[in-house]
């Protein structure tokens, strides 16, 4: 975990007062932002949209830890927000818990789901895994959509607006501490060593189960917990919001901003969240840009914006020895011989 | 008795449009590994091309069919052109989230060029009821099952007895060989997406018959469970789509029969699931032991 020295003796480099100006320029946003909101010089629709890209953030960085950093393709991801986001609005409903352990309570269900779903199908490959999760979302929606409690396709309402812009930025910065120190500990080398050969990695004595169920339900969680902010945001839920649609869209902020980047992630939910946003008048056209987006992405650069890269790898920050390894950029999409079993 | 003989017509009838699309799955997987989620979407515009054909052509049944088909075919063939064959060497993840752009993109653009009201289909036979031993069966399933059982077998022997076939049958069993052999593996690829998508395309214009409603988002569930049906009945493998077609539609009437229908969708994906863990082959798939 040696930070790589650019120039062992001499002051600092020009790439390292870059990465400062550019860390600091980051703060500094940050900083305004939160003032703005603070003071209300952010009204309170933007204010809105800023806690939908939080809760992006959540999710995106939580599905690269399974499709991007563990090489786990799935689909699935709006079916843990889903069971996250009921979870926590009928325990704040019926039991008025505080906020933050139900939020800790989405996570743990979501959690647990993650592991009774990924135990069997983690043992398919690619693609079918991709379709075992996605119809695990599909199946997710409809129980709800059937269930009693959660409303079925009228929805669940009345949950309180506990969600503020603060408490999903809290929540959003300690998704990123936690994933990025599990992925440069020695489960996050694990991870990526599943990723890139799973049978090397075995033959290493890495318990490649342990690792693939380990990941989904670390995600399933995080996602759980998006969920749970979602639901206290919205007031109101229904499983129209937790679609197949859903989960592509988040897939899609993962492979723009890179499978196996976080930086590329966060930035590609900001920007998503926040784009739309400001293209109102192209409302209608947002899905078939992403379309297009998913499409010339992979003819044109099929590892994505930011490749298995973080932001301060083009600044010379935090420059981790194994990441910088010789993978091939598209490591991350590496096949698998086989017929996908 | 009468009331199972009755859901069973009713399975087989949705059981063989589950079949026809999953054809299309199966053939494409065969061939290159590539689950084509676009397919769904394209069985939808089948059904949008069958519906312009009769109201504003005139067209009666057969010709809206077969011009559906052919619109298919070629949208087919263009999606592999230009989505699918540069990404031949990239990994399958990456071909997979072109699909998915793919189905995503065919959706939205008729979303917004048909809006997402639904439209009832035109009558182009008027519905005809028999009852034979106390079960009924109606001319819009008879005609399901003849266009599908002659489209089957027409597809049986393009791929059993003529050069085409063959080659198709080559490729899918060792691309590399078969161009080696002097297959244009392009070529049979090209005609392979053609085949399966004028297969949806019937599937969709006698969904629109049947159903008597089409919208742009019908593509969607339809061909998420013919891919599990394709996988059902081994994928790659052209007789097991069929009978996972069948498997599924008589599943999904019984769940609808014996239950509230809107578990329908789950059914789907209990069933793939269990399959993918207990027979991941499929029903007549063979077992492949993983080579290190």
């Amino acid at each position: 975990m040696k930070k790589e020295r650019i120039l062992p003796s001499s002051g600092p480099s020009l790439r390292q007062k870059l990465s400062w100006l550019a860390t600091g320029l980051v703060v500094l946003i940050l900083l305004a932002v939160n003032i703005g909101v603070y003071r209300g010089a952010i009204d309170f629709y933007f204010s809105g949209v800023l806690v939908i890209a939080w809760i992006n953030v959540i999710l995106a960085v939580s599905l690269n830890l399974i499709n991007g950093f563990t090489g786990q393709f799935s689909l699935g991801h709006a079916g843990f927000m889903a069971v996250g986001a009921y979870v926590s609005g009928l325990l704040t409903i019926h039991l008025d818990w505080p906020f933050p352990i139900v939020l800790l309570a989405a996570a743990l269900v979501s959690a647990l789901l993650g592991f009774v779903i990924g135990l069997p199908t983690l043992r398919l490959r690619g693609d079918y895994l991709a379709i075992a999760t996605l119809g695990f979302g599909e199946i997710v929606r409809v129980v709800l959509l059937n269930l009693d409690i959660t409303g079925g396709p009228r929805g669940l309402g009345g949950i309180f607006p506990k969600t503020t812009f603060f408490s999903a930025e809290l929540v959003a910065i300690l998704t990123i501490i936690v994933i990025w120190n599990i992925i440069r500990s020695s489960h996050g080398r694990a991870f990526v060593a599943v990723r890139e050969d799973e049978i090397a990695a075995e033959a290493m004595g890495i318990d490649t189960t342990l690792y693939k169920v380990l990941a989904f339900s670390i995600g399933a969680a995080f996602a759980g917990v998006a969920g749970g902010l979602f639901a206290h945001h919205q007031m109101f839920i229904d499983p129209r919001s937790f679609t197949f649609q859903r989960s592509i869209e988040i897939l899609v902020m993962v492979v723009l901003g890179g499978l196996g980047s976080i930086t590329g992630s966060i930035i590609a939910a900001v920007v998503l969240t926040i784009l739309p946003e400001a293209l109102r008048g192209m409302a209608e056209y947002r899905m078939i840009v992403y379309a297009l987006l998913l499409i010339g992405l992979m003819l044109v650069r099929p590892q994505g914006l930011f490749g298995t890269k973080e932001l301060g790898d083009f600044l010379g920050i935090a420059r981790v020895r194994w990441i910088k390894a010789r993978q091939p950029a598209a490591g991350v999409l590496k096949s698998h011989g086989g017929d996908g079993r | 008795m009468q009331e199972v003989v009755q859901q069973l017509v009713n399975g087989i009838s949705l059981g063989s449009i589950y079949g026809l699309i999953a054809l299309g799955y199966t053939m494409v997987y065969g061939i290159i590994r590539l689950i084509n989620f676009a397919h769904g979407d394209i069985y939808m515009i089948g059904a949008f091309v069958g519906y312009f054909a009769i109201r504003t052509f005139h067209l009666s049944f057969l010709p809206a069919l077969l011009a559906a088909m052919a619109v298919s075919a070629v949208l087919g063939m263009v999606i592999e052109r230009l989505a699918y064959r540069p990404l031949r060497n990239s990994t399958r993840i990456a071909a997979l989230i072109t699909a998915i752009g793919v189905s995503f993109l065919i959706q939205n653009t008729a979303l917004l060029a048909w809006t997402p009201d639904p439209r009832s289909y035109p009558d182009v036979f008027p519905l005809r009821t028999y009852e034979i031993g106390g079960v009924y069966v109606d001319n819009r399933q008879i005609a399901i099952l003849g266009v599908a059982l002659v489209l089957m077998v027409v597809l049986h022997y393009i791929v059993n007895y003529t050069q085409i076939g063959r080659a198709m049958r080559a490729v899918s069993q060792d691309a590399d060989t078969a161009r080696l052999m002097g297959i244009d593996v392009d070529r049979v690829i090209s005609f392979t997406f053609a085949l399966g998508s004028a297969l949806a395309a019937a599937a969709g214009v006698l969904v629109g018959i049947y159903y008597n409603r089409i919208d742009p988002t019908m593509g969607t569930m339809p061909g998420l469970k013919a891919f599990v049906a394709a996988v059902l009945g081994g994928i790659g493998v052209i007789p097991g789509a069929m009978l996972g077609g069948l498997v599924m539609g008589i599943a999904e009437v019984a769940v609808v029969a014996l239950t509230e229908s809107t578990w329908k969708d789950a059914v789907a994906f209990a069933i793939l699931i269990v399959i993918l863990l207990v027979r991941p082959a499929g029903l007549l798939g063979r077992q492949v032991r993983e080579k290190v």
